[in-house]
């Protein structure tokens, strides 16, 4: 989990991981060039990115892009969808969802492929506690199914539910980075302690 | 004002009438309008998606002088064709001076760049939009220009209604290239003008009432199509 402040750091730490923009410094190292390690990531965005297509298409975009048929990929699709709770949604389209029905649409678009590393930036920002619940569920069985979950989050209630590693942010730069236990317990920098705490971070 | 109506009328009883002669018309601009649309839209709607996708050192002069064709004068582009086409020109052997490819010709250039700028104005935006999702997604240049294309299809209707709009009324460049041939080359822009040529003005606000109705019933049709305008379909 990547916490820290409004402008720590956090979305650019995921999007120059995931290849999303250029390092302006130094380098990230998949050991396979950027365009071939994307392959095997995928991409939640805090505000979700609906195509302009019925919620079945939209789940089944990646699968064509991998060169699956239509036939194929919309038939993953429909037993994906059913996991993530849109079942009754196929032929709605994906614009007019609610937010948390965006969210888990986003993460079923984002899972079908099955990667192995999946960056989230913030998806639940916008949601109530029971959408948040439900991504959660989802993300927990994702990680239980062996996809890596890398995650930034302003919500230390769901940080301290889900992170097995914490890295805290802080202009621009990792200020810290432990365990989720011992982070929490005993953080090793005033600054973390005063963001865990909900105090102004300066 | 009688001479108008008288007008009106005698079109009217021609089109109720299927005379044959203004229904060669009807069909030959169509055929030559549609033709044009298509083939411009083949071309420009790709091209509108690239420029929208790709970025490169001379994109923003490309998109103005893109911007600038839009305006093409028909007549010059008449004359362009005429010569290319007539028999000292370099297309000059395929003998295709005054017939209805060469009309279709002279509208592809003039409405290619209408199409292919109003194209690349409405894909730009939806790039805005998709350009993370596709990218994190590892579509390639074809599959990003692809997407762009079918999920922006409705509102790319516009650019080839545009298209339509232009050619269907379009007389400079077809009277110059297709020569206004009765049973060959006349449509119904080159009527009007040769009714209007002879004085028989009411006749040819007649006609005039026949391309209007004409390209109003073709934008109906196809935004009923295309179930445009409806919330439930985006």
């Amino acid at each position: 989990m990547v916490i820290g402040p409004n402008g720590a750091g956090k979305t650019t730490l995921l999007r120059l991981m995931h290849g999303l923009q250029r390092c302006s410094g130094g380098e990230i190292n998949w050991m396979v060039p950027q365009a071939q390690a994307r392959q095997h990531q995928a991409y939640v965005f805090q505000s979700p990115i609906m195509m302009r297509r019925r919620v079945v298409d939209s789940i089944a975009f990646p699968l064509i892009l991998r060169g699956a048929s239509k036939a194929e990929a919309r038939e993953r699709a429909l037993s994906c969808a059913g996991r993530f709770g849109l079942g009754e949604l196929l032929q709605s389209w994906a614009p007019m969802l609610s937010g948390g029905e965006k969210q888990k649409l986003s993460l079923a678009r984002a899972l079908i492929t099955k990667p192995e590393i999946l960056f989230l930036d913030e998806p639940c920002a916008n949601l109530d506690g029971s959408a948040t619940r439900e991504i959660e569920a989802i993300l927990q069985l994702a990680q239980k199914e062996g996809t890596r979950i890398v995650m930034s989050s302003h919500d230390m209630g769901q940080v301290r539910r889900l992170a097995d590693d914490v890295i805290f942010m802080l202009d621009g730069k990792v200020h810290e980075r432990a365990d989720a236990g011992s982070f929490f317990a005993a953080p090793s920098t005033s600054e973390a302690r005063a963001f865990i705490n909900g105090d102004i971070v300066e | 004002m009688n001479e108008i109506a008288q007008g009106f009328w005698d079109a009217w009883w021609l089109i109720l009438t299927f005379d044959p002669d203004l229904y060669e018309i009807i069909f030959l601009s169509l055929q030559v309008t549609v033709s044009a649309v298509v083939i411009a839209s083949v071309i420009g709607l790709p091209m509108g998606a690239w420029l929208a996708v790709n970025r490169f050192k001379f994109r923003r002069y490309v998109i103005a002088l893109l911007n600038a064709l839009m305006g093409l004068p028909p007549v010059v582009v008449g004359l362009f064709v005429y010569m290319m086409l007539s028999r000292a020109g370099p297309f000059g052997s395929f003998g295709l001076l005054f017939s209805p490819s060469a009309m279709i010709i002279a509208q592809v250039i003039i409405i290619t760049p209408l199409i292919a700028s109003i194209s690349h104005q409405t894909l730009r935006d939806l790039w805005a939009e998709y350009h993370d999702l596709l990218i994190s997604m590892n579509a390639t240049r074809g599959q990003r220009i692809k997407a762009l294309i079918w999920d922006g299809r409705r509102a790319l209707l516009t650019a080839t209604l545009a298209g339509f709009g232009r050619a269907i009324g379009e007389v400079g460049a077809i009277i110059i290239v297709g020569g206004n041939i009765d049973h060959a080359t006349r449509v119904l822009t080159t009527a009007i003008a040769l009714e209007t040529g002879k004085g028989n003005f009411a006749f040819a606000m007649g006609l005039g009432m026949v391309l209007i109705t004409l390209a109003v019933v073709i934008n109906l049709m196809i935004h009923s199509l295309g179930k445009t305008e409806r919330a439930s379909t985006w």
